[in-house]
Parts: structure tokens; C-alpha cells; sequence
């Protein structure tokens, strides 16, 4: 990245310790606006401590951290307002209808009646959803569900998008359907973190940084990053670096 | 066998790891006896009464003065004049008045019968029950004891049920209740949770495709709380006399036999229970709502069975822990065997053999 | 055969989970049942280790009958469910005593089995299961699931939520096991562990799409499938998308994998559209497909099939 980019997340010297062991060990990297940042890492190795901080979540130990301008230490409220967030696990309520939970969470991000009215049509209107307006989540396919669950989470427009796992355990098509949307969403200038368990999906980032025991083992472009170790794809890259520690500490 | 204790094993090890399941197991029974012991005790105490003596015999001034040194009772005013017993009532001191017919003593020379009468107030439905129960037993002893001095048979009524608790204290009558209420809490509560829990886990699975019985399953789950509740039933005795006093007048090894029944009926509801639920929050629920409150509610533990709306006592009729308290108050206050509680035990019996029955028709081989 | 499944049918509340599913497991092999969550892979392992009745269908394993033995087949099955179960509040070492004492044996008795498998989380034996990652968790549970030396090991997605590196060497270990002889069945949601069995059945929405040795599967792909990129990896695939002779277009990692409704249009051709369109840097080749492309494939014959039923 050569030419001088916009941040929108400044992480500098972040540290967490929970007791005497540090999850997040001194991590310093940025985010720049509009980019699709991909966040790896091994189970435990401070994943999801580190996306906790930077929405707000958690406190850190200490470090310098801003998210899309503002102060982790005292700016919680407005980091909140401006960020999004999808989770595998938790997206939508299945016992709601698909209307009244755009209409929920758009009220939670402090929408307007006709704001949300207005956004709501728009969005059924291009996932191609309108007959199924008052359906409930629980009875529409996985692959709907979590396109919904994407717009939801940017039904506000944020800036800054989190993306946790979004596609576990889903199958090959809606993947990468989901991709699409990750894609149209950073196309639209929303910047997109995520972390992920398929290494071809790292391929579609614009930089990965990869987690090794609670610090940054690497952080560059996928071509960069399979240059620098020699290999043909990401898979190989976090087998190369995540496999020099030993398994223990996993 | 030894699947089976390396089992019980695995249990004893779930409960001790668990400071929430440990302080309900021992803490909570502990603060539940001190708790009702104490509110009890002090809910009776100086009532104010009034009364009205149209004889003023030596029977009746030597029956009032028993009434007021009971420590249950302060008399606020003697009255003279019937007309004067709604002005007092209207006041709102006085709880009760105790009218004495007059010629009191010579009838009950003569004839071996007077009349006593007892007007409380209901505006406190709960209070005047247990005002008048309280004034009946006392002058239930007090006949009693005359009859002793004087050979002679006097006619009264006296309320039966307090008649051998002479000194009257509320504690002795809540600390049946408690237990019968702990007991089957947690038994059944305890139970019906850590079974649903590895149904939550997930761990269910894995014991079900084991060479497991299911039988051993659940018996292997609830060996611990057989125990647990057994020391808590003897924790509750134990703490009943210390504290407060509560003797064991019949025998100690029909108690605790008796509290093994009833335990081993809160498992079987326990188990039936985890049957019918999938996950700890809505096993907790279930017990609660199924088994807590109608043991407080029905049970005559708190409010009197005879004063309940028939549909209620019909009711009451299929609470365990109304026979359970039965059971207790006849040994532990009159001292009485088997002989005079076989049929309460039968129908415990009953009731365990019923759940247990069910419960294990119900328990799944498989998940479905 | 060790395992055969036939025309195996399940419904819960009227959705239909298991549509006429067949096929079998040979003795010592290492079968992959590969479909996305929610295709019916939980279901049909836990009618295969007694947990669930079909409602049609038969079952034997080992020459006996699945459903009505449910006792026999308890012992011979080792089962890992997924979702590890574990108990969080007792120690690794705990776990493992209690499951042996359950099927009557001790660590000590088949330590040799679980060896290679134990000895990698054995140093923390006296922590609580609860607090260790995912990977070691899935060395218990696996550890757990061979105590009493089962015949069949069924392990239900046992790499769901683990990181490629423990997923790497949860495959070696499973080599290594059925080198000694045990037959395994195994799930995941992972495409691209299917190469590592010797045969797999791919699911979706409860119905086989295909039960073959992974290369088979892969040379019986009709398409000639293209691999194409350029430098706006969005943009490719949104012009591939719209171009009228594409059949289908998805992103695999840096490229697009293409196929197109007729053979006959050359990758010159497509090549010459890109830039038509403004592409830079553009590559375009015929590759062999992938598990993924083969699944893909089937997933929308399956569904076209359903469309014109």
C-alpha cells in the first residue's frame, strides 16, 4: 500500500492481560477506509478479546486505539453508533418476522419511522425479498437469512463493518453469495473486518494479518504474504507461521 | 458395578466444583430455618385481646390469667357489656375477645360443660385462625390439667391438633413445613437440573450410545442428592432442636425413614421433570412453580387446609408435602409410631412408586 | 461391509431432513459424509449410532441390525458428537477416567490406542476441560470417543471451530488410527477435507448428491471449468456474471472459477470480452475442478431438478 490511505481504525501498542496472561500482547496495525481487513488467527489466539475491544466492548490494559475517529477510552457511545456488527452465531431473531426486525434493529441504531420504513423497502426490494416481508426468519433459507443479517448490520450505514465468522459451516454457494455482498459493501466505501476459518476466503481480503499467541505473527497483502514464505495460497501461509510455535500453547 | 460408581463418582465431583450448587444445598436450608423460625416466632406474640367475664369465678379468673401469661397474649381492656365488643374491634388493637358465659364455674361443676366464646377479628383471616387456635389450646391444657386434679371428666372441645403442643410455639409447626418444602426442592429441583444440563451439554448423547443402562443412568444421577438431602433433613432436625427447641418425641429411626420416603419421592419428580424439559432454566421453572409454591400454598404448611375453598383442599389432597407434614408433626410433637401414620406413608408410597413409574417409561433410550 | 445404510428417510414436524439416503462403509475405511450445517449430517450419525429411529430405512452395522439392537451396537460404536461433550468442570484427565469407568475398561488397559492421540494434551491433565481451546478439546473428545477400543469411530464435524493448523493435525491423527484398523466415519462442513478421505458422500438439504472416492468424484465433473483473474477481482466477477453465456461465476480465493453455457466459446474469447470490459493483468486457464466446484455443480443440478419436478 504505497499510496497514503485514510485510517479508519489506529491501533497503537494494545495490550489486554486477563491476570498474568496477556490475550492481546502489544498489537499495532491499521485499518484504512474502504478496505476489506481480514483478521486470522488460531483458536485463542486473541481473536475475538481483540475485536471485543475495538467494538467497545472491553477495556484494554493499555494502548492508544481509535475506531472511525474516535477514543476507545471514552467515546464508547459514538464508536457504536458508527460501526456494525455480524456475528455467526447471533444475527437475527428467528421468531420475528423478517419486517419487524429490520424495523428493530433499525430503531435500536435510532432510525427514524421513515427512514427505517424507507430503508427497509429498499432492502427487501434488492435481496429480492418482499413476499416474504412478514414471514418469520426461522422459516427462510440459511442462504436469505444471512443476507439479511449483512444488510441489517449496515441497515445504518456505518463505516466501519465487523464481521465475525459470518460463514461457518455454510454451504460452498451461499459462501460465496456472502462474498458478493462483503464485496458490495466495500465497493459502497464501508470498511469491512472479518475473521474466518477458510483460508480461500483470506484470498478475498484486501490485507490479512494473521494472530499468533496474542500478537501480530504477520499482517500484509495476500500476494505479499505468499511471496514472502514461497507458498501458492493463504493455506499454506498460516500453516507456515501458525505451525513454528509449538502445539501446547494453542 | 464399578461403571456405575465411577458414575456416582463423576457427580460427587460436579457438586462439590459448584459453589452455587453447594450454598443451595447447605446454605440455603440453614437460612430458611433461621428465617421462618424467627418471623414465626415473633407473629404470635402479644396479641391484644380483650375480655369480657360474666361470671368472675375462680375457674374463669385462674383460666384468664393462664391465657395472658402465655406470652401469646396482652390484655388490653376488660369489658363489661357484649354491646361494647364492636366498638372494641373497631378500635383495631384488640384481636380477639374472650366471652365467659356467666356461672361458669358452677356450670361446669354441675354439669361438666360451660361455654367459652371466641370472637376474633378477620379482617386478618390468617391472624385470627391462629389466634383462636392459639386461645383454644390453652384452654384445651388448662382442661386438661383440671381434669388431672379433680378425676372428674369435664366436657370441652379442644383443638386436637395443638392439644400435645403445650407450649404452643409457631416455630414447631413451620419446621415440619420447611423441611417437607427443602426436602423435595431439592431433591427434586437439584435432580431434574444436572440431568437436563448433559442434556444441554450435549453429554447425553455420548452416555446414551455408552453400554449404559438407562437405568443406571439415572440412578447413577441421583445416588449424590439420596445423600445430600439426607443430610439435609438431618441438618433441619438438628437445627429445630438447637435453635429452637423442637423436641423429637417419637421415634428418631421412623423420622429419618420417613424422610428417605419423601426424598426418594422428590427424585422421582426430579426425574420426571428432566423428562419432560430440555434445558436447566425451564427444569429450575418447572420446579419451582410445580413443586415450591404449592407446597407453601397447599400444603397447610402456611395457610390451614380446612379453610381453603373445597376445589383447594380436593387439591391439597395431591401435595406430597401435605402428608409429609402429617407424617413429621405426628412423630416429632406427639410422639406417635407408625401405627398412626401408616396411611400418610402409604399414600407417599403411592405417589413414589407413580412418578418413578412414569419417570422411567418416559426416559429415553434415544433423543427422541 | 461394515456399515450399510439403506433408503434411510427421517422427518421432524413434517420438514423432511433425510431423503432415501444409501450407501455403505467398508471395513477399515475412512468415509467423509461432507454437506454445509443443516444438511442432515447430525441427524443421519445419530440414526447410525442408535440416538435417533428412522422413519423408514434400515441400518446394520457389522451385520446387525442398528435398530433393533440398539445395545450391541453401543459397544462396537465410539461417538464424538458434535460440540464436544465434555465436562466443563471436571479435569482432562477426569473426562477420560469417567467415560472409561462408563464402558468398562481403565486409561491404563487401552492407554496404547489413545496414545498418540493423549500424549499431545496429556501435560494438562489436571486442567478443567472448559478451560482448554478448541483444538485440545477435540484431542479429548477424540481421546474420550476410542477409550473402550470401539470397531467404528463416529465422529460428527469434529473440525467445526478449529483453526487450520489443529484441523491439519486432527486429519493426520485420524490417518494414523485407521492404519490400526479402525473403520471411520466422519462429517464436515469443510470442502476441502474431502481429498483426505478414501470416499465421500457429499449432502445437501438431506439428500446424497454423490458417494465416490474424492478423484472420482472430481473426473466424472461434465464442465470444462475456467480459472480467471484480473486485478479487480469484484468487478471480474460481476462482468463474468452478466456476460449471457456464463452459466456460472464464483470467486474461488484470487480468481473466478467460470463456467460457461457453451463449450464452444474459447478463453481467447473470453479474454477479448475482459477487456472490452477495461481489464487489466488478465489470466485466463482451463483447470481441473475442486471438491468445492464438483459440489457446487451438483448443488444446482439437484436444484434445477427440483425446479422442473
Amino acid at each position: 500500500m504505497s499510496e497514503q490511505k485514510e485510517t479508519i481504525i489506529t491501533v497503537k501498542n494494545l495490550v489486554k492481560k486477563f491476570g498474568d496472561f496477556k490475550a492481546n500482547d502489544n498489537l499495532s496495525f491499521e485499518v484504512f477506509k474502504g478496505e476489506i481487513f481480514g483478521f486470522l488467527g488460531a483458536n485463542g489466539a486473541g481473536k475475538t478479546t481483540a475485536i471485543k475491544i475495538l467494538c467497545g466492548l472491553w477495556v484494554p490494559t493499555s494502548g492508544d486505539i481509535k475506531v472511525a475517529g474516535f477514543d476507545i477510552y471514552t467515546q464508547t457511545e459514538q464508536i457504536k453508533k458508527n460501526i456494525g456488527y455480524m456475528s455467526q452465531k447471533f444475527s437475527l431473531y428467528e421468531d420475528i418476522t423478517v419486517f419487524e426486525n429490520i424495523r428493530l434493529f433499525g430503531g435500536i441504531y435510532g432510525l427514524s419511522r421513515q427512514e427505517i420504513a424507507q430503508r427497509a423497502a429498499d432492502l427487501m426490494h434488492r435481496l429480492d425479498i418482499e413476499h416474504s416481508r412478514d414471514k418469520l426468519i426461522s422459516s427462510l433459507p440459511l442462504g436469505w437469512r444471512q443476507k439479511l443479517a449483512f444488510s441489517v448490520a449496515i441497515l445504518h450505514n456505518p463505516k466501519l463493518v465487523f464481521l465475525d465468522e459470518p460463514t461457518g459451516g455454510v454451504d460452498p454457494v451461499t459462501r460465496r453469495k456472502f462474498w458478493d455482498q462483503i464485496y458490495e459493501a466495500a465497493d459502497k466505501g464501508i470498511t469491512v473486518f472479518v475473521t474466518t476459518h477458510y483460508m480461500d476466503e483470506a484470498e478475498y481480503c484486501d490485507r490479512v494479518s494473521i494472530m499468533v499467541d496474542g500478537r501480530i505473527a504477520d499482517l500484509d497483502t495476500p500476494s505479499a504474504l505468499k511471496e514472502k514464505y514461497s507458498v501458492k495460497n493463504m493455506n499454506e501461509v498460516f500453516l507456515k507461521i501458525a505451525r513454528i510455535k509449538p502445539d501446547q500453547n494453542n | 458395578m464399578k461403571r456405575f460408581w465411577g458414575f456416582v463418582l463423576k457427580e460427587f465431583l460436579h457438586i462439590f466444583r459448584d459453589p452455587r450448587t453447594m450454598l443451595i444445598l447447605f446454605g440455603i436450608p440453614i437460612v430458611q430455618v433461621l428465617l421462618f423460625g424467627y418471623v414465626i416466632t415473633n407473629e404470635i406474640k402479644d396479641v391484644k385481646i380483650a375480655i369480657l367475664d360474666q361470671s368472675k369465678d375462680h375457674v374463669t379468673i385462674e383460666l384468664t390469667n393462664k391465657i395472658i401469661s402465655s406470652g401469646f397474649f396482652i390484655l388490653d381492656r376488660n369489658i363489661k357489656s357484649i354491646n361494647e365488643v364492636e366498638d372494641v374491634f373497631k378500635e383495631g388493637n384488640v384481636r380477639q375477645v374472650i366471652i365467659f358465659e356467666s356461672g361458669f364455674g358452677k356450670n361446669l361443676k354441675r354439669e361438666g360443660t360451660a361455654n367459652i366464646q371466641l370472637i376474633a377479628d378477620a379482617s386478618d383471616a390468617n391472624t385470627a385462625n391462629l389466634v383462636v387456635h392459639y386461645t383454644m389450646a390453652i384452654i384445651g391444657d388448662f382442661v386438661r390439667e383440671q381434669n388431672k386434679l379433680t378425676g372428674s371428666p369435664i366436657q370441652f372441645v379442644p383443638e386436637v391438633r395443638m392439644l400435645y403442643n403445650s407450649e404452643l410455639k409457631g416455630v414447631y409447626m413451620f419446621i415440619p413445613g420447611i423441611m417437607a418444602m427443602i426436602l423435595i426442592l431439592v431433591s427434586a429441583m437439584m435432580t431434574s437440573i444436572s440431568i437436563v444440563r448433559e442434556k444441554e451439554l450435549g453429554t447425553m448423547e455420548t452416555l446414551l450410545v455408552s453400554p449404559l443402562r438407562p437405568l443406571q443412568i439415572i440412578l447413577g444421577k441421583v445416588t449424590p442428592y439420596i445423600l445430600l438431602s439426607f443430610i439435609n433433613a438431618v441438618t433441619i432436625i438438628i437445627m429445630g432442636n438447637m435453635v429452637f427447641g423442637m423436641p423429637v418425641q417419637g421415634s428418631m429411626i421412623l423420622l429419618l425413614a420417613e424422610s428417605i420416603l419423601y426424598i426418594l419421592l422428590g427424585l422421582s419428580l426430579g426425574i420426571l421433570i428432566s423428562t419432560i424439559t430440555k434445558t436447566q432454566q425451564n427444569a429450575m421453572f418447572i420446579s419451582l412453580f410445580v413443586l415450591m409454591l404449592p407446597t407453601i400454598l397447599l400444603s397447610g404448611f402456611i395457610f390451614p387446609i380446612e379453610n381453603m375453598p373445597k376445589i383447594l383442599q380436593w387439591l391439597s389432597i395431591l401435595m406430597p408435602p401435605r402428608w409429609f407434614i402429617t407424617i413429621i408433626k405426628n412423630i416429632m410433637l406427639k410422639g406417635t409410631g407408625l401405627m398412626y401414620v401408616w396411611k400418610e406413608t402409604v399414600i407417599l408410597i403411592v405417589m413414589t412408586s407413580v412418578f418413578l413409574g412414569l419417570s422411567i417409561r418416559k426416559f429415553k433410550i434415544r433423543l427422541e | 461391509m461394515t456399515l450399510n445404510i439403506t433408503d434411510i428417510n427421517k422427518s421432524f414436524e413434517g420438514l423432511q431432513a433425510l431423503t432415501d439416503i444409501t450407501f455403505s462403509v467398508k471395513e477399515g475405511e475412512l468415509f467423509g459424509l461432507i454437506g454445509p450445517d443443516g444438511s442432515g449430517k447430525t441427524t443421519l450419525f445419530r440414526i447410525i449410532t442408535t440416538l435417533l429411529l428412522p422413519d423408514r430405512g434400515e441400518v446394520n452395522l457389522f451385520g446387525i441390525n442398528v435398530l433393533e439392537n440398539y445395545k450391541k451396537i453401543r459397544q462396537l460404536v465410539g461417538y464424538m458428537a458434535g460440540r464436544f461433550s465434555l465436562y466443563h468442570d471436571l479435569t482432562v484427565e477426569e473426562n477420560l477416567k469417567f467415560y472409561a469407568t462408563v464402558f468398562g475398561t481403565t486409561i491404563e488397559k487401552n492407554y496404547d490406542l489413545i496414545k498418540d492421540v493423549y500424549c499431545q494434551i496429556e501435560p494438562f491433565k489436571t486442567r478443567k476441560a472448559g478451560k482448554l481451546s478448541g483444538g485440545m478439546k477435540q484431542k479429548l473428545a477424540l481421546s474420550c470417543a476410542l477409550i473402550h477400543k470401539p470397531k467404528l469411530l463416529v465422529l460428527d464435524e469434529p473440525t467445526t471451530g478449529v483453526d487450520a493448523v489443529s484441523r491439519m493435525e486432527f486429519w493426520e491423527m485420524l490417518k494414523r488410527l485407521q492404519k490400526r484398523g479402525i473403520t471411520i466415519l466422519v462429517s464436515t462442513s469443510y470442502m476441502d477435507e474431502a481429498s483426505l478421505c478414501d470416499r465421500v458422500g457429499l449432502i445437501q438439504k438431506g439428500n446424497l448428491l454423490s458417494v465416490n472416492k474424492p478423484e472420482k468424484i472430481i473426473t466424472e465433473y461434465q464442465k470444462e471449468l475456467l480459472s480467471v483473474s484480473s486485478d479487480n477481482l469484484y468487478k471480474l466477477v460481476n462482468d463474468l456474471r452478466s456476460e449471457k453465456n456464463t452459466h456460472s461465476a464464483f470467486l474461488f480465493g484470487q480468481s473466478v472459477h467460470l463456467t460457461r453455457k457453451d463449450q464452444n466459446i474459447t478463453a481467447e474469447q473470453v479474454v477479448k470480452y475482459l477487456q472490452h470490459n477495461g481489464h487489466e493483468n488478465i489470466r485466463v486457464k482451463v483447470i481441473k475442478p475442486g471438491i468445492e466446484d464438483c459440489f457446487m455443480d451438483l448443488m444446482n443440478e439437484e436444484d434445477e431438478v427440483l425446479l422442473s419436478g
